[in-house]
């Protein structure tokens, strides 16, 4: 499961997160500089357009984050995603099979490998912010990482078949 | 009656007007900014019935209003977003800039207006109207599109490029020999760059001149610097509504955004000012020898700037129709093509009425325009052609 959020910068409007579906189905939040939030769905004949944009108050999005149960991470990572263009963020899940499962975080040697960092583990839905090197890895975890697009997928191919 | 009551009557009575034409123009879905320009017309010389008293007032007000129109806009962008902007779409850029001022250029030519006043109609071609592009594509949802980043790294383009250009034409405007001209130039060109410098790299210690917790200290703060910084550009002729752009750009964080907030409806009067007393200025009697040029140049240059969407949006990988979305996006022409016009006013007669007729035609051409992406028989003729072929030989 690798989820990829990309900040596009709108000078003069606000930002807006995309989120690629799995069905190819792109999934925006807009922020406004005024505040105001909306939530757009691509149109399936033109993906370049969006079908819906629909207004959404704060009390709306915090409720439809918690519908999604995710709310805590999803607002440690847009506020990641702020800082810098270039960088990204990915949720990388812990395969059953990886040679890391039961290992600890440093022995994956992350950043030194693909100069990505990683900056929180789901667990349980509950998340592990900052975790140290000696934080132990088990599995179905979710680790929160940040970094260029092919670090980020250097990372993913790291966490689930070890270093080559 | 006393020349102040009479100042109050008839400010009053416009503020009224174009408070219900403003209304008018959100009903149907229109920038107000050709409804404010026509009462201006009427109002102004040889128009319908002529405000006298309150010209003067209303100068002063205008000015203002040039100045806070450009010192929200360098708000609304941070030195980061202009550079970041600069990297990525200059080659768009260039294409805009090329494609659209060159055929405004050749217009004032063919008119005989002379060097000066054609280099001022390439600016009223080049530019769209930030304001009624980023409103429309608001108004018709698609800001979640993603051709909309495209469009808005023109306009970021485009704003960055007055701030060179609208130095240069003033220096132009004003000087006498193409020595002379050259040097005002070159001076001014070499002011803009300094406090561009400045605003990047010490952005931050000028944002430290004000608190943004007490608005009232920031409202006066920041109208205070934009004035000064503005007066001064004006005294070594680099044009006014620059030094506001860049004092704008200088601010950053939240001391811009809550600048932003405080400032906007003060913007909002003044700006209304501005475009009423560009009408009052402009002679009306001038109109109708000026209205086949002026829809002849909004024709062609409309479809010059449609032709630079669809090409910046097709180097971005986007799709056949979303390219033509983000042409029509950037047809309507607005604040700055005013502004130009309103600087060179003096270079050929006939320039401000033309500019009028021109921002008019852009901006209810482009406003129509822009809905016709989403119409359906639109979508059937951009629609990519099922691939038949392989159906044939499958």
């Amino acid at each position: 499961m690798t989820i990829r959020i990309e900040k596009v910068d709108l000078p003069g409007i606000g930002v807006r997160h995309d989120l690629v579906t799995e069905n190819g189905r792109r999934l925006g939040v807009v922020s406004y500089r005024d505040g105001d939030r909306e939530l757009t769905i691509s149109d399936a004949d033109d993906p370049d357009a969006c079908a819906y944009a629909l207004p959404i108050n704060e009390d709306e999005a915090e409720a439809l984050a918690d519908l999604f149960g995710a709310s805590v991470a999803i607002s440690r990572l847009t506020k990641l995603t702020d800082e810098t263009d270039g960088l990204y963020t990915e949720k990388i899940e812990l395969p059953a099979d990886s040679p890391f499962v039961g290992r600890t975080l440093g022995d994956t040697k992350t950043r030194t490998r693909t100069h990505v960092s990683v900056v929180a583990i789901i667990r349980d839905r509950k998340v592990i912010p900052s975790p140290t090197p000696s934080q132990t890895l088990r599995e179905g975890d979710v680790i929160v990482t940040v970094g260029t697009r092919e670090g980020l997928d250097a990372a993913a191919r790291l966490i689930a078949d070890g270093p080559d | 009656m006393h020349d102040t009551t009479v100042i109050l009557i008839e400010v009053g009575a416009l503020l009224l007007g174009m408070s219900l034409l403003g209304r008018l123009a959100a009903r149907i879905g229109l920038s107000p900014i050709p409804l404010y320009l026509i009462a201006g017309l009427a109002f102004g010389t040889g128009g319908v019935i002529p405000l006298d008293a309150s010209a003067s007032f209303f100068e002063i007000g205008s000015q203002i209003g040039v100045i806070l129109l450009l010192a929200l806009l360098g708000l609304e962008y941070s030195a980061d977003q202009l550079l970041s902007g600069l990297r990525r779409s200059r080659i768009a850029g260039l294409l805009d800039g090329l494609l659209n001022a060159l055929p405004g250029a050749a217009f004032g030519l063919i008119l005989g207006w002379g060097p000066v006043a054609a280099v001022a109609v390439a600016g009223i071609c080049w530019v769209t109207s930030s304001g009624v592009a980023a409103k429309l594509l608001r108004d018709l949802g698609r800001i979640g599109n993603r051709e909309t980043p495209v469009i808005l790294s023109i306009l970021v383009i485009e704003d960055l490029a007055m701030a060179f250009y609208l130095p240069t034409l003033s220096a132009l405007v004003i000087g006498v020999s193409i020595a002379q001209g050259a040097i005002r130039v070159a001076i001014a060109v070499g002011v803009v760059v300094l406090i561009l410098f400045v605003a990047l790299r010490f952005g931050h210690i000028v944002s430290r001149l004000f608190t943004p917790d007490h608005a009232e200290p920031l409202l006066l703060g920041v109208l205070g610097l934009t004035m000064l910084v503005a007066g001064l550009a004006e005294e070594v002729s680099v044009s006014s509504a620059v030094g506001a752009f860049l004092v704008g750009i200088a601010l950053s964080g939240r001391v811009a955004h809550t600048a932003q907030e405080v400032l906007t409806p003060l913007r909002d009067l003044f700006a209304a000012f501005f475009f009423v007393f560009f009408g009052l200025a402009t002679d009306a009697s001038k109109l109708p020898s000026v209205l086949l040029p002026g829809a002849i140049l909004a024709v062609v240059t409309m479809a010059t700037k449609i032709l630079t969407g669809y090409l910046a949006a097709k180097r971005a990988g986007i799709g056949i129709p979303g390219r033509w979305r983000a042409g029509i996006a950037l047809t309507p022409r607005g604040e700055f093509s005013i502004v130009i016009a309103g600087l060179a006013a003096g270079t050929a007669p006939a320039l401000a009425p033309l500019a009028a007729v021109y921002v008019f035609l852009t901006i209810i051409g482009g406003t129509v325009l822009a809905r016709v992406p989403d119409a359906g028989w639109f979508k059937r003729l951009t629609k990519p052609k099922p691939r038949r072929a392989s159906v044939a030989t499958g």
